[in-house]
């Protein structure tokens, strides 16, 4: 029994940890794609935020911010790839562009673009190492809880507590707002939504900005918290993975913590299973293809069927039918 | 209204036109000359045979991941797996490459199959899965991509490792290398998998436009119901599609594992080939001839890169730069259409 307490406190909050960008992210999808604009760019966004979350927070450090810099670094990152994810929306909603491929040049604009001024201001492929990171902390008296307590109160990021409030604030927005009920419309039957006054085009730049903004602050978390400082390999497919926990999370943000602790579960068990008992013997590929399994077997029906917004990748123009 | 042939030359060649400005406000934006920049980009390409030679080399993979995209494209899917297509390829031709003792007469082609089948393999699950059960196959490809990468770093690792990150040598009897290429480009990668390359690009056009089968995926990707109304099997044509698009990935993989590099290595991270074979089958407009110009196109970027940091000071992403602006101007043809219909009304109106 012990055994089992002490892998679960190695394992939850590690889980926790590494899920948080990634439900950050996937809630940037999620208005995204409610709107029905596809994002394969979240990858993308999320680059572009670990950057400016890094480069942000090296600014702030460097006039004398300390501690507040990485938050400040996080606001940054949320302007700049809400402004980025510009791209995507301007050539999928105004220029009526495949959205999937618009999704993959977005992609490699981002990468090109961050290790490309990367190189040009820091003279290598890397920036420096932030000094004011955002710590963990241990929750004073929730963490003496016995059981409980070790695993979810203990040496956590205030970030993932703020993902998860967040989750509440996107469902009440999506589901209990005149605002999300335009915008679901909108991603099921544009045309309808048309009639009835709605600007489609409108709600949808704003789902794509959401996006932006979101995956940013997924992208930020993700530099600040594990990483450090930004590098051409700092995201490496969490934006793939986070567009998984969307769909895994049937496009509901409910589903979508879920999918992403159990994705980050996954992860955790990837990296930490060598020192667990039991598990060590299981070859570490196991861990990390299953996510990809399984949002495999979601989509063709074996885990619960997710149906898609109706109008996703469709572009809209007025007076079609 | 506007002539279809001659709209498919004109939004490329627009499109890179654009990707060029973009690029040359960026080295502006950044401090450098890009006059200075795009001459050592173009000297980085033709300046040197061994340098063409490498341009060549580069385009090779690339020619058959554009080849991959654009012929699943034609039967109306997009294959972004075309990436986790290669590497599979690539490790199953260098396994059978290292494994076998054989002539080469049989070793070599062989070794190409075995990619060509791995990747088939990897693209079959995709089409059965969107055949099967309507699951996207977008999704799908980007999952066995990341599947690919872990699996065949996992093999490599845990029975093949030999030296560094990387399996033995292939034989030289699967090998594609070319003394006589090497010394005409002053001992370039160039390998004969470039003939080969040439030669897919007959086999794509042959097989959609002088086939039966080929009629029918281009049916089935213009009009799902017109041609099962016509009693075509438009499962059977997805699942086909895709196998044949990830065989032509898998080759591409043996190009590197074959030619190029002669050993299949640990992957850190993606290889981008597959990805790039999106932006050259949308360049080229999905047909033979158009993918082997835009693999011309940004294999000689890539290419062309090193000589720009090394001569110019200017970082080698700017090309991945460049790259993206054309493919969003390709994917947006729309705009162009708009701003060329509206100067063409203007000219009407006077």
């Amino acid at each position: 029994m012990d055994v089992i307490l002490n892998v679960l406190y190695i394992i939850v909050p590690a889980a926790l940890i590494a899920a948080t960008p990634l439900l950050l992210t996937a809630l940037g999808g999620l208005f995204s794609e409610r709107s029905g604009i596809v994002n394969i760019g979240l990858e993308g966004l999320m680059v572009m935020g670990a950057f400016g979350g890094i480069v942000g927070t090296l600014y702030f450090e460097s006039i004398g911010f300390g501690a507040l810099s990485p938050w400040m670094g996080i606001v940054v990152a949320i302007i700049l790839s809400a402004i980025f994810s510009l791209f995507h929306a301007v050539a999928s909603i105004a220029f009526r562009a495949d959205q999937i491929v618009s999704g993959v040049a977005l992609n490699f604009l981002a990468l090109g673009l961050t290790v490309f001024i990367v190189r040009e201001v820091f003279g290598r492929g890397q920036t420096d190492t932030i000094s004011d990171r955002i710590f963990t902390t241990t929750v004073p008296i929730l963490s003496d809880i016995p059981l409980i307590g070790p695993m979810f109160f203990t040496r956590m990021f205030l970030t993932t507590y703020i993902a998860i409030g967040i989750v509440f604030v996107v469902w009440y927005v999506v589901f209990k707002t005149p605002f999300g009920l335009r915008l679901r419309s909108v991603g099921e039957h544009p045309m309808a939504a048309d009639t009835m006054g709605i600007k489609v085009n409108r709600l949808r730049y704003i789902g794509v900005m959401l996006s932006g903004a979101f995956g940013g602050a997924g992208g930020a978390v993700f530099a600040i918290t594990s990483a450090g400082n930004f590098a051409g390999g700092t995201i490496v497919g969490q934006g793939f993975m986070a567009l998984a926990v969307l769909i895994f999370g049937k496009w509901h943000p409910f589903g979508a913590l879920g999918a992403a602790i159990f994705f980050g579960f996954a992860q955790a068990l990837g990296t930490s299973a060598q020192q667990l008992p039991g598990l060590s013997s299981i070859p570490q590929v196991y861990f990390l293809i299953l996510p990809y399994v399984l949002t495999i077997l979601a989509l063709a029906g074996f885990v619960g069927k997710a149906d898609p917004p109706k109008a996703l990748n469709t572009p809209y123009e007025k007076g079609s039918r | 209204m506007l002539k279809g042939r001659f709209f498919g030359l004109i939004v490329p060649l627009i499109a890179i036109t654009f990707g060029f400005i973009a690029g040359a406000i960026i080295m502006l934006l950044s401090g450098n000359n890009p006059i200075t920049g795009y001459v050592a980009l173009f000297q980085g390409v033709f300046g040197d045979t061994y340098y063409f030679g490498e341009t060549l080399q580069r385009m090779t993979p690339l020619i058959f991941s554009g080849l991959a995209v654009a012929f699943a494209f034609r039967a109306g899917l997009l294959n972004i797996g075309v990436e986790g297509q290669l590497i599979v390829g690539w490790f199953t031709s260098v396994y059978v490459g290292f494994t076998f003792d054989l002539p080469m007469i049989i070793h070599l082609p062989m070794a190409l199959a075995a990619g060509a089948l791995a990747g088939a393999l990897w693209g079959f699950v995709p089409g059965l899965l969107k055949a099967r059960f309507e699951v996207h196959e977008v999704i799908v490809t980007i999952m066995m991509n990341y599947i690919a990468m872990h699996v065949v770093n996992s093999i490599i690792r845990t029975y093949f490792i030999d030296s560094a990150q990387r399996t033995e040598i292939i034989a030289p009897t699967a090998s594609l290398a070319s003394d006589w290429l090497m010394q005409i480009t002053q001992f370039s990668r160039l390998h004969w998998g470039f003939l080969l390359a040439i030669a897919a690009c007959f086999v794509m056009w042959f097989i959609l436009w002088k086939t039966k089968r080929g009629f029918e995926l281009r049916s089935v990707g213009y009009n799902k119901n017109a041609s099962a109304y016509s009693g075509m099997s438009v499962k059977g044509n997805i699942i086909l599609s895709m196998s044949i698009s990830g065989a032509f990935a898998g080759v591409g993989g043996a190009m590197l594992g074959l030619g190029t590099y002669q050993y299949a290595n640990i992957l850190p991270s993606f290889t981008n080939y597959g990805f790039d074979g999106i932006a050259v089958a949308l360049l080229g407009a999905s047909s033979s001839l158009g993918i082997f110009f835009s693999a011309f196109l940004f294999g000689a970027l890539k290419e062309g890169a090193n000589n720009m940091q090394a001569a110019a000071g200017i970082a080698p992403e700017l090309v991945e730069i460049i790259i993206a602006f054309i493919i969003f101007f390709v994917a947006s043809s729309y705009l162009i259409r708009w701003i060329y219909s509206r100067l063409q009304s203007k000219k009407g109106a006077k």
